[in-house]
């Protein structure tokens, strides 16, 4: 890469220039590095949420318990869903979208490379802040005027690991009053609402960035309706981010204003109204449950054609059923909210509404099970998981329409029923899509091919533990079993299941520690991928792997959809699939073509400021918590002279500075690699 | 080779099927409609709360100077006219007229801030009611507080602007792009203060 020494620099900082390294990483505005961060990053905290769970299913073994005390399990489960689904699956989300959607669209990059970065630290910075509650947060016995107990985190009690209790201990949901300043004092629950406000901050920068992205960077002929379907869901994720995150910034803001200014938004106490909580939470809640889903649903799409080695059955049903679901999930939040005493009208215009959203779901449902039949199927580990995928959502899409059914919803109502529900569609569902699409498209980060031994393993050993954890669940509720409890007594008789249960928790433990295995091994030692291991559809795969830092020597002209598919393959005259003549020369030639740029490629400068930024925000908020102290003053001053000065480095910064790569200076050990006939027709 | 042709790299702006409009512009259209969710929010808080009877202390309906608001609301939207007026003297390329009216259009922003801070230390001071006074109140003041902080924002945007262009002499075509961007802004922040101004003043009403 050579610098643009010559053109005149307003600059505070020479501009950062590292190509490997640590700095490389720490100033990269690469969509594909910054991928692959919040990857890594993701994957940390999802081995942080999935321990929490292990903690509590150890003291749900056994009735009458006394591994952790009540406060601890409190902690344990607001921590373990909040960290799995604000920094584990939606970050995955945010991973692949990075990654895949400029190749797949056939861009060099996103619009807003920094701001791309300046979301990633954002969102790295939020995930420590929430994090070092566990350090510096305190849970205190609530102040009640009525001597009301509120939460138990100060209780104590029987138990261990009473040391973790001093973290959030309101739920994911953090409902009110309880989540508020009364019933939970001390500053543990200010860590929750405004570590959520960071990562809301970081994902709404990046849901403009995706939106401007898919508006504006596509290769040309590559008209929305040839996107690629998980592009689709991508931008159908980033609106629903665009609209449901500015309803939760408002709501984290009023929780925030009680519990530090005073306020009473949702204070009974002085005439509050905690529903309102309910209702602004879900109104993002529910549309962050397609945020969690849709990404996997777009990946699957992606998974079964290749694998059934047919296209997608009901290419434009799918996409405008994903858009349809994002549409109505607008609609049904209060189904979340049927115990909580909304008028009957409503229960019943939510109730419909939520019946509704099962016709979109059952359409993509639908076109899956078509794309696979009559396919011939390769039952590989990425067709494996997917597979998986569209069985276990199934399962778990069927319970949530039992939900919509209003009595039966009273009965089900914070029993472990809504627990099995969820995590078959949290899951088995967007779990599931997720590792198929990391065994799919690891080839691209790497050149490797994953081990498809070890990836069956981990298949098998997941999916059974997965239905062994979360089958019972189902039972477990409908006998009684109530959510959030910290002990059951011997006499109910859940003792049994709840073995079950945990023993199913540990396979999935097991199963992961597979995946980690191969993921380390064939990273190093992986079979070669060469350009298109999968035989697959869509144009990320006529570039090299690992993908080059330029994405594609040459810009993508695209004329149809599954265009890399049609470049390999002619139909006969029965309509079947024929593999050109000189398919393997047209792969020989994109993998040299790819490696050699004929021209110098103009790529986004790295840049420090989006990382300098991203290190106030957390001060600030830190400042927030602590802000009737002196420190908590200075603080608040720190953090913001440093994102405040870092955004004028960033105003000043040139804006179209590039450093072209040059056509001499591609590796050059892989000019090699491939020397075929060229024939430019 | 037909799907998928190579062609040699062209200009970075002619190679992408766009929408036609500057990627900068088209985000900043974006985060704005996120924005009007986000007050949405805020107006329906305050609209829940403002005339729910039975609340201890003044009810902030009860309480509004609406002469004293309408001027500043008519600052405020004349404000919007000088930003019109900036934009247009920049694409005439008469930098000293476009200077002249980002000043003025920050100064009106500036009046109108100077007059919320004297509503709510009025408010404060006469009337006794704060953020903890009730939930009508708190509604009241997170609302027109993130307001105001929107239109802080934006005159030290607005600032920015007018400061580079005196260091620099004028604004080259990239600042042109953002001062499109700040203006879009700041009629947003004006559009958001006419539903507040209608909604929040003029119709609400306290119980009883």
């Amino acid at each position: 890469m050579t610098a643009t020494a010559e053109r005149p620099q307003a600059t505070i900082f020479k501009r950062p220039t590292a190509t490997t390294g640590i700095w490389s990483w720490l100033t990269t505005v690469d969509h594909k590095k910054i991928g692959i961060m919040y990857g890594y990053a993701a994957f940390f905290f999802f081995i942080l949420g999935g321990i929490e769970a292990l903690l509590l299913r150890i003291q749900l073994a056994q009735a009458d318990a006394e591994f952790l005390t009540a406060g601890a399990y409190n902690a344990l489960f607001t921590m373990h869903g909040t960290t799995m689904v604000f920094l584990f699956v939606m970050p995955v989300g945010a991973a692949f979208m990075n990654y895949l959607l400029p190749l797949l669209i056939g861009a060099r990059d996103v619009a807003f490379p920094r701001l791309n970065a300046l979301s990633w630290w954002i969102f790295f910075f939020g995930g420590i802040f929430l994090y070092s509650t566990f350090f510096f947060g305190t849970s205190l016995a609530p102040i009640s005027p009525e001597g009301i107990p509120g939460n138990l985190a100060a209780a104590g009690g029987p138990g261990t690991l009473h040391f973790l209790a001093d973290s959030p201990d309101g739920g994911w949901f953090g409902y009110q009053p309880n989540a508020g300043p009364l019933y939970s004092p001390g500053t543990a629950m200010d860590y929750w609402a405004l570590g959520l406000q960071i990562l809301g901050l970081a994902s709404l920068i990046s849901s403009v960035n995706f939106i401007v992205t898919v508006f504006n960077m596509r290769a040309k002929g590559m008209r929305l309706l040839r996107m690629p379907v998980f592009a689709w869901m991508s931008t159908v994720v980033a609106f629903l981010l665009l609209f449901s995150l500015p309803i939760i910034a408002v709501a984290l803001f009023m929780v925030t204003f009680d519990r530090q200014f005073g306020t009473l938004f949702f204070a009974p106490v002085g005439g509050g109204d905690p529903i309102l909580w309910q209702h602004l939470f879900w109104l993002f809640g529910h549309p962050e449950v397609y945020i969690l889903i849709l990404p996997a649903m777009g990946i699957v799409s992606e998974v079964l054609p290749v694998f059934s080695r047919k296209p997608l059955f009901g290419y434009s049903a799918v996409v405008f059923a994903g858009a349809a679901i994002a549409f109505l999930g607008f609609g049904v939040w209060a189904h979340h909210m049927f115990a909580s005493g909304i008028t009957p009208v409503a229960q019943a215009a939510f109730g419909l509404a939520t019946m509704t959203i099962a016709i979109p779901t059952g359409i993509k449902i639908f076109n899956w099970l078509g794309t696979m039949w009559g396919g011939r199927i390769r039952l590989t580990t990425p067709m494996l998981f997917a597979v998986g995928f569209v069985a276990m959502f199934t399962i778990g899409g069927l319970s949530g329409v039992t939900h919509s059914i209003v009595p039966s919803d009273w009965q089900q109502t914070d029993t472990y029923y809504i627990v099995a529900h969820f995590h078959y569609v949290l899951f088995g569902g967007a779990v599931f899509g997720l590792f198929a699409g990391l065994y799919y498209w690891f080839p691209k980060l790497t050149g490797k091919v994953m081990n498809p031994t070890l990836g069956k393993t981990h298949f098998w050993l997941q999916f059974i533990g997965f239905n062994l954890t979360f089958a019972p669940m189902h039972w477990l509720g409908l006998q009684g079993m109530v959510r959030r409890t910290w002990k059951y007594p011997a006499e109910v008789g859940l003792e049994p299941w709840n073995v079950v249960v945990t023993i199913g928790a540990f396979t999935i433990a097991a199963s992961i520690l597979v995946f980690m295995y191969n993921w380390y091994t064939s990273r190093r030692r992986g079979q070669d991928s060469g350009i298109d291991p999968w035989d697959a559809r869509t144009i990320e795969w006529t570039t090299p792997n690992p993908t080059p830092e330029y994405n594609f020597a040459t810009a993508p002209v695209v004329s149809r959809l599954d265009a890399f598919w049609h470049m390999k393959y002619d139909e006969d005259e029965e309509g079947r699939a024929v593999r050109k003549d000189d398919a393997d020369e047209i792969l020989a030639h994109l993998e040299y073509d790819g490696r050699n740029p004929s021209a110098p490629i103009h790529l986004p400068s790295p840049s420090y400021f989006p990382l300098i930024m991203a290190v106030g925000i957390p001060i600030i908020f830190y400042g927030i918590i602590y802000h009737t102290t002196m420190w908590g003053k200075a603080l608040i001053l720190i953090g913001a002279v440093i994102s405040l000065s870092a955004l004028i480095g960033w105003g000043i910064e040139p804006l179209e500075e590039e450093s072209p790569v040059e056509a001499e200076d591609a590796d050059e050990e892989d000019m090699e690699l491939e020397l075929v006939e060229v024939d430019d027709e | 080779m037909s799907d998928i042709a190579h062609e040699a790299p062209v200009a970075h702006h002619e190679e992408h099927e766009s929408t036609g409009i500057d990627n900068r512009k088209l985000g900043m259209w974006i985060f704005l409609s996120s924005e009007f969710l986000f007050f949405g929010a805020l107006i329906t808080n305050y609209l829940l709360y403002s005339n729910r009877a039975g609340f201890e202390g003044i009810y902030p309906a009860a309480i509004y100077d609406i002469p004293f608001t309408s001027v500043s609301s008519f600052v405020l939207l004349m404000s919007s006219l000088t930003m019109v007026l900036a934009h247009n003297a920049l694409s005439r390329g008469d930098q000293d007229g476009t200077r002249t009216w980002l000043f003025a259009t920050a100064a009106l922003g500036s009046v109108f801030l100077a007059g919320q801070v004297f509503e709510f230390t009025e408010f404060i001071v006469e009337y006794d009611m704060t953020l903890a006074t009730n939930p009508a109140a708190s509604a009241f003041y997170v609302l027109t507080g993130f307001h105001g902080t929107h239109v802080a924002i934006g005159v030290i945007m607005l600032l920015s602007l007018w400061g580079i262009s005196r260091r620099q002499g004028s604004l080259s075509e990239r600042h042109g792009m953002n001062l499109e961007l700040v203006g879009l802004y700041w009629h947003f922040v004006d559009i958001i203060w006419i539903v507040i101004f209608t909604v929040v003043y003029l119709l609400s009403v306290p119980p009883g």
